[in-house]
């Protein structure tokens, strides 16, 4: 199984010895390749880094009303979580959002899994010519030709009170009254948020299964496994990696997202992003920050327990 | 719509602009970008115009430009945007149409100035409901951040408000309105004559109510006290146990399965309306008139308890150059002239000045929407669209009617930081 990853091993430490060695590389100066490097690194720092570190900075600040003041207080971090011990059991603000948030990220990431990796495995395996498997991996991604602002809304009439699917469901008898928990309920944010991102989850899986050595998957017929065995024991190992970063895609965005929690749960459930927005409009940017930073936090943190699971580089 | 994960660095820029000393050198960049092009002394005015969308006629913009060779540029954000950009960037427009209820978080920054009302021609003419909160000389209800209480400045650069009439205001009023709740009587049986309609089992599922913390929490209390739960002392400016009991009351309603969904943005609540996912909910006018318009029926209800009233009008930013600021007290006064004030009278908005905008419109028209006459023609929007046919009568009635019947009015409450905390609170319930 590791011969792909001993080639990406063995030309690594080929470029290893070889940034090393100065001596042995072409004419280009060494410092051609931090000068290649400084345009994007600069964007970086200037629209990434420095937003986030005056973020950090001013989610201890003071603020009032229509003011904002430098300071040095740890006010907003209690704010966040105000109520969070004392109210134990019972959950506070945040708790109850995050949680509420961690019910949409599972939901959503076994669902889009469960979709995504079968998608792909029909294109990789199942799809025998390259330029059907390129046509029909297009024919994927046409949905995301409009905004997704648009795919969710175009949710709206069909799960409504009068929407098409009652209005079907009414005429074929199946049911005597709409369906109330359609639209603007924990299925319809669960439900858009599939529709949204399951490509994130098919595109990674797709790439890892296409770099599949196909004498392995003849090699496992040969040795008597069946199909089940060879998807557990071969498939599934060897794609590991890219069901982790689609899951990384997945799981960030879910949390972070707001739009759709607020369109499809008709602003009923709550969001980290949709509290954020609301402290932003009404001008407390140092509790909004706060609420970021911890935001980031859970965020990396989450990412830090996955790449835990899973070394994507030893795998790539 | 900006993804969640943009806003930090929108944070930190406003952050920056508002002037962190450390970061000056961005503050001043930002500043040159806005810097009003030298003035040409023959070249026509640009007035940069802040506001929101709602207010921004394109019909007054080129009015005004063929009547005073002013050019009107509007600049279209949110509520919550214009009250942030007057905090923020004060020198990213000259002119900014704002709500009076904004102002106790304006003014203390100190970004806007008052306008001198002996420079206002019509200054005296100014509604009474606005002056001084009475309706043909009845005191209507002053709840919550009333205009009466902040349109005067003992200077044209204040930080605080006058207590008493004097010759500084702090917005000229350009619409105003009185808001209620906004029903399908195509789908609702019997009446709807009370605020605790909106919280009542029977439209279970079937209820909205706006998830702008400040107004929401307003339509809320009119609903409860309607109830008979509870009287408030001020329904603008609850005391923490008020704030804790109406959020109490709310998620109790939410958990429930009172409201359907919640709405922050206008469209928002016409699609509910139009749809026949909500059958009640805190509205706003043109909304309504919105779904009337697709041929649905909508009624803005009038209730016994009475409206929610709010007023929005001219502000200048203290940055404002000379030139610029003639410019804008000639434009502020043709707006009070007539022509303006019937344009958006036509659209079911009150303007500053009703004697004017009487001259400005055709007699039936007047009759229409401030008399409470049944229409003798049919009534057009100014661009033209059929509103209602002839024999129609406005929702709630005359002017007097509708602004004398004003129970309380859009606020910040001074526990505002402490509401918005339980607001959120609610929607994570």
């Amino acid at each position: 199984m590791d011969a792909p990853a001993r080639t990406g091993a063995s030309n690594a430490e080929k470029g290893a010895s070889r940034a090393t060695d100065k001596q042995r590389t072409s004419w280009t100066a060494w410092w051609v390749a931090y000068a290649q490097a400084a345009p994007m690194a600069l964007v970086f720092l200037l629209f990434f880094i420095l937003p986030l570190l005056a973020t950090f900075v001013v989610s201890f600040w003071n603020y009032t009303e229509y003011s904002i003041e430098p300071a040095f207080v740890t006010t907003n971090y209690q704010d966040v979580f105000y109520g969070c011990v004392a109210r134990l059991p019972g959950l506070c603000t945040t708790f109850a959002t995050y949680l509420s948030t961690l019910k949409f990220v599972a939901i959503v990431w076994a669902a889009t899994l469960a979709i995504g990796f079968t998608i792909a495995y029909f294109l990789a395996f199942h799809v025998r010519t390259l330029p059907m498997q390129i046509a029909l991996f297009m024919v994927c991604t046409i949905p995301f030709w409009t905004s997704n602002v648009i795919r969710m809304i175009s949710w709206i009439p069909l799960l409504g009170r009068n929407g098409l699917v009652n209005e079907i469901l009414l005429s074929v008898g199946l049911i005597s009254s709409p369906l109330e928990w359609l639209l603007y309920s924990d299925f319809a944010v669960a439900l858009a948020l599939v529709h949204l991102y399951t490509l994130f989850m098919v595109v990674p899986i797709f790439n890892s299964m296409m770099r599949i050595d196909r004498s392995l998957i003849e090699a496992a017929y040969d040795g008597g496994a069946s199909g089940w065995q060879t998807l557990t024991n071969v498939i599934i190992p060897l794609v590991k990696p890219g069901i982790l970063i689609g899951s990384i895609f997945v799981v960030t965005i879910v949390t972070g997202d707001y739009l759709t929690i607020g369109i499809m749960g008709g602003q009923q459930i709550a969001s980290v992003g949709k509290v954020i927005q609301t402290q932003i409009n009404f001008l407390q940017f140092p509790i909004a920050a706060a609420n970021a930073i911890v935001l980031l936090a859970v965020v990396l943190l989450t990412i830090w327990g996955m790449l835990r699971l899973v070394d994507i580089r030893k795998e790539l | 719509m900006t993804d969640s994960r943009i806003k930090p660095a929108g944070v930190s820029r406003r952050t920056i602009l508002k002037g962190s000393a450390a970061l000056a050198g961005v503050a001043a960049a930002g500043k040159l970008s806005a810097f009003p092009t030298p003035a040409i002394a023959q070249e026509p005015v640009t007035l940069r115009y802040l506001s929101t969308a709602v207010n921004q006629s394109p019909a007054i913009a080129e009015k005004a430009g063929e009547e005073l060779g002013i050019n009107i540029e509007y600049i279209a954000v949110t509520t919550d945007d214009v009250a942030k950009r007057v905090i923020t960037q004060p020198n990213s427009f000259d002119l900014v149409d704002t709500e009076y209820f904004a102002l106790p978080k304006l003014l203390p920054s100190g970004n806007i100035m008052g306008l001198d009302a002996s420079k206002i021609k019509l200054s005296d003419k100014i509604a009474s409901v606005i002056r001084n909160g009475t309706v043909d000389g009845k005191k209507v209800g002053l709840d919550g951040t009333a205009p009466s209480e902040v349109l005067y400045l003992p200077a044209e650069q204040a930080t605080e408000f006058a207590g008493e009439e004097t010759g500084f205001l702090t917005l000229i009023p350009t619409t105003y309105n009185a808001d209620t709740l906004g029903i399908r009587p195509d789908l609702i049986d019997g009446e709807v004559s009370s605020w605790a309609s909106l919280l009542d089992p029977k439209f279970a599922g079937k209820a909205a109510i706006l998830n702008i913390p400040s107004i929401g929490i307003m339509d809320a209390a009119m609903a409860i006290e309607a109830r008979g739960d509870m009287t408030y002392g001020d329904k603008g400016n609850m005391t923490r146990e008020e704030i804790d009991a109406t959020i109490a009351a709310l998620i109790e309603a939410k958990n429930n399965g009172q409201f359907r969904a919640f709405w922050t943005d206008f469209n928002e609540s016409v699609n509910l309306m139009a749809s026949g996912e909500v059958v009640i909910q805190s509205m706003w006018s043109p909304a309504v008139t919105a779904v009337r318009t697709q041929g649905i029926p909508c009624k803005y209800q009038p209730l016994k308890e009475g409206y929610r009233a709010w007023a929005s009008g001219f502000g200048l930013p203290v940055t404002i150059a000379d030139r610029e600021k003639d410019a804008a007290y000639e434009f502020i006064n043709w707006f009070l002239s007539g022509w303006a004030g019937a344009h958006l009278a036509k659209q079911g908005y009150y303007p500053a000045v009703l004697e004017t905008t009487k001259e400005a419109m055709e007699p039936y028209e007047w009759a229409y929407w401030f008399e409470g006459q049944p229409a003798e023609q049919d009534i057009h929007a100014p661009d033209g669209k059929l509103l209602e046919e002839a024999g129609a009568v406005r929702d709630g009635g005359s002017y007097d009617e509708r602004m004398g019947a004003v129970a309380c009015w859009n606020a910040v409450m001074d526990e505002n930081i402490y509401m918005i905390r339980k607001w959120n609170e609610f929607i994570a319930a």
